[in-house]
């Protein structure tokens, strides 16, 4: 029987383990037994965690005394300040958790501590945020897990509890308003209307445990992560070494940091100019801007008027598909014109757009070509069917004459 | 020497070879009844029209057609863009692949509301129903040549259709499409069917049906009689008012191909995921609708099953027409044929058209 139960237990396959904590707290009232019940759907205890492994005691006692009992490591409700520790005893150990997540990253702690609320939290701040006011207790679920609190679509609402808070950042000096920005910018749209879980949040920017705000001079390493070609461009324009000596945060001068709203020519001609603050319009950065806002708009206007014949041909049952993907073709110039903007040189652009020009004039040219042919076809067709009505016009008045010789046989 | 006595030394020299008297013969004698439902009869001829207009049509697309995935949607898009008058010899291959099918049912239908299948017309009832079915197998595997994006997911559900059918389905969706998935050997196999296996099928059993047509020639409704009907000589009387059909016929296939050319879509990603909303060839979507109609499981079958069980019974059913239809004094059952007729058609444009717009 014992070698039975050993190689049962070898399996993994497990007895019921006996848990005092979950079995008196699940009949108990109110605060005390909130715990308990929202304890079943946490990962730890899916994954054969008890109370004990955070709070300690002995949850094989029958008697809460013995149970909760100090003797018998009862720890309690650990403090704030404590929390990261109590996590990092499993989530720092490597060897316990690689059993679970062999991927998994043991550096929570450690990347915590580096943290703007590690930091504070290490010097007595008590508000800042710890494990659970991001990760909840007794009901943590995985970051994949659509009800995590920080599960890519809700982790915008969970900093936003914080930060969006007056009332708990009064004392921290610091804005508001990230929440209410990053919900109107194209980041927002992607994560909220295009469900794009790859969208970026808080976390993209600002790092998860290691929560930190970009320091100015590193916020084009922090976009450029994401926007690689932009960064290059901008390390190399005559922009950098201006902004980082006004110690302006490169970036966010013409787009904003949490309102980053989708770039148009707007932004580089016109009232809503960001070049505008800095550029006076007769200036040489001001007429570059113009050129540039002049190239990308011809670009544009152009791949309209052939996008809209091309459908038009293409709506008439004209084929089409070679012109429309040479279309393609000419929009990624269009793109590759608007990320060469940030060298903030008109000459940069030109090369783009006039490939972009010179391939929607040809497909300009086959949607005209094709509306030509449609109407070719469709007189052909009329000239055939009315040689058809002729020929049918000819047939009946040949039966007509046949019948009037030789009627039906009655 | 004379034109006349050149003309008759022809005549004689064919005559001797061909025996060509017997065909003036048999054409001088043979007639037609002429009665207020004789419309009908054209739509046999019109099908036979149809199916000329796309062997002619395919052979022609055969020249530039190439049967590989890597080539297929660019042989067509060639043959639309490149091939001079290539646009209207797709475009009315497809329309009359189409319109085929629709006078097949047509011709099917005036069958049986004139109870032409009647004895002893059997065998020509059986050939015409599976020519039906040949014809919509010609659709299914033509659906796929061109190898765009509806063809290839549509092509898949119906390879799955058939892969659930028990005991044999496996082997036959296998069979279908040459593998495990539709790739390929699917398109090369689907070619070898559309081109070499259906046609020649076709062209022994049309023959067969024509022979039969020609040996009972044409069927007089039973409420008319045998002898009740007037007669109109088959040439030329006949003969040319079915010309015009045809002529009507390539009128509105040539209208068809300038104003509604055919399209040929995006090319098949076999990675991307099936666009929304793909459903079948019109000539399926009645059965396609009623099999996302039938619940998961009926009686703890499943339901995909249960209806292309349900449908195989129908179509036996349809097929054995012939034999239920006659009572024990061998008298046609006219009511019910006809009842059962309008509902089987109220059924097919219903779910039809449910399945186009739902």
């Amino acid at each position: 029987m014992k070698l039975l139960l050993a190689v049962w237990a070898a399996l993994g396959i497990g007895l019921a383990a006996k848990d005092t904590c979950l079995d008196c707290h699940s009949v108990l009232d109110g605060k005390l037994q909130a715990p308990a019940a929202a304890f079943a759907g946490d990962v730890h205890a899916k994954r054969g965690f008890h109370c004990s492994d955070c709070h300690g005691g002995d949850p094989n006692a029958e008697d809460p005394q013995q149970s909760m009992s100090r003797a018998k490591g009862y720890l309690g409700k650990a403090p704030r300040t404590a929390i990261p520790k109590v996590c990092a005893r499993c989530h720092s150990d490597a060897n316990l958790i690689h059993k679970f997540r062999p991927q998994q990253r043991v550096d929570q702690l450690a990347l915590y501590q580096t943290s703007v609320h590690g930091k504070r939290l290490a010097a007595g701040d008590n508000k800042v945020a710890t494990c659970i006011d991001c990760h909840s207790v007794h009901d943590i679920r995985e970051t994949r897990d659509a009800q995590s609190p920080v599960h890519p679509l809700r982790l915008p609402s969970t900093c936003a509890r914080c930060h969006a808070s007056k009332q708990h950042m009064a004392s921290y000096k610091i804005p508001t308003s990230q929440f209410q920005d990053y919900q109107t910018s194209v980041h927002w749209e992607a994560l909220a209307k295009r469900r794009d879980l790859s969208a970026p949040s808080c976390a993209t920017c600002h790092g998860n445990h290691g929560a930190t705000p970009p320091e100015v001079s590193s916020v084009a390493a922090v976009c450029g992560t994401c926007h690689v070609l932009f960064e290059d461009l901008f390390n190399k324009s005559p922009h950098q070494p201006v902004f980082a000596a006004a110690g302006q945060a490169s970036c966010i001068v013409c787009h904003s940091n949490h309102a980053i709203h989708k770039p148009s020519t707007a932004m580089l001609a016109g009232d809503a100019s960001v070049c505008a603050p800095c550029h006076d319009k007769e200036s040489e950065g001001g007429k570059a801007s113009a050129e540039m806002a002049g190239l990308i708009r011809r670009l544009d206007a152009s791949l309209e008027k052939s996008d809209r014949i091309l459908e038009r041909a293409r709506s008439s049952g004209m084929e089409v598909s070679e012109a429309l993907l040479r279309q393609t073709e000419a929009k990624e110039h269009l793109v590759k014109a608007r990320v060469a903007v940030h060298a903030f040189n008109p000459a940069q652009l030109r090369k783009p757009v006039e490939e972009g020009l010179a391939i929607a004039s040809q497909t300009y040219s086959s949607g005209e070509q094709a509306l030509v042919e449609r109407d070719r076809r469709r007189l052909f067709m009329v000239v055939s069917v009315t040689m058809i009505f002729l020929t049918l016009a000819g047939l009946w008045w040949t039966i007509r004459r046949i019948e009037q010789n030789r009627s039906v046989i009655p | 020497m004379p034109a006349a006595e050149t003309k008759t030394r022809v005549a004689n020299w064919l005559e001797e070879r061909l025996g060509l008297a017997a065909v003036r013969e048999l054409m001088a004698h043979k007639t037609v009844p002429v009665h207020s439902s004789s419309l009908w009869y054209y739509f046999g001829g019109i099908t036979l029209f149809l199916f000329g207009i796309q062997v002619a049509t395919g052979m022609l697309l055969m020249l530039y057609y190439r049967a590989t995935t890597t080539e297929a949607y660019e042989s067509v898009q060639f043959i639309m863009t490149r091939v001079e008058f290539g646009w209207l010899i797709r475009s009315i291959h497809s329309w009359a692949a189409n319109l085929m099918i629709f006078t097949a049912f047509v011709h099917m239908f005036s069958v049986v509301f004139l109870h032409s299948y009647r004895r002893p017309r059997e065998m020509t009832w059986w050939s015409g129903i599976v020519l039906l079915g040949l014809a919509m197998a010609f659709g299914f595997s033509g659906y796929l040549l061109p190898w765009n994006k509806v063809s290839y997911f549509a092509t898949k559900v119906g390879a799955d259709v058939a892969s659930s059918i028990p005991w044999m389905g496996q082997a036959l969706g296998r069979f279908l499409r040459g593998g495990e998935d539709v790739a390929g050997a699917t398109l090369t196999r689907f070619f070898a069917f559309h081109v070499v296996i259906l046609p020649a099928t076709t062209i022994f059993l049309l023959l067969f049906h024509l022979v039969l047509v020609q040996k009972h020639g044409m069927s007089t409704p039973p409420w008319i009689g045998v002898n009740g009907a007037r007669q109109m000589p088959f040439f030329p009387n006949f003969f040319l008012r079915e010309l015009m059909a045809w002529y009507g016929a390539l009128a509105l296939l040539g209208v068809l191909a300038a104003l509604v050319p055919w399209e040929l879509g995006e090319k098949a990603d076999p990675f991307a995921p099936a666009p929304a909303g793909i459903r079948p060839e019109w000539y399926f979507l009645a059965e396609f609708y009623t099999l996302k109609l039938i619940p998961n499981h009926v009686l703890g079958i499943e339901g995909e099953l249960m209806g292309i069980f349900g449908f195989a019974l129908l179509a036996l059913w349809w097929v054995l027409l012939p034999l239920w239809a006659v009572n024990r004094n061998g008298m046609i059952r006219v009511r019910l044929v006809t009842g059962i007729g309008v509902l089987l058609m109220a059924y097919l444009i219903t779910f039809s058209l449910l399945g186009y717009f739902l």
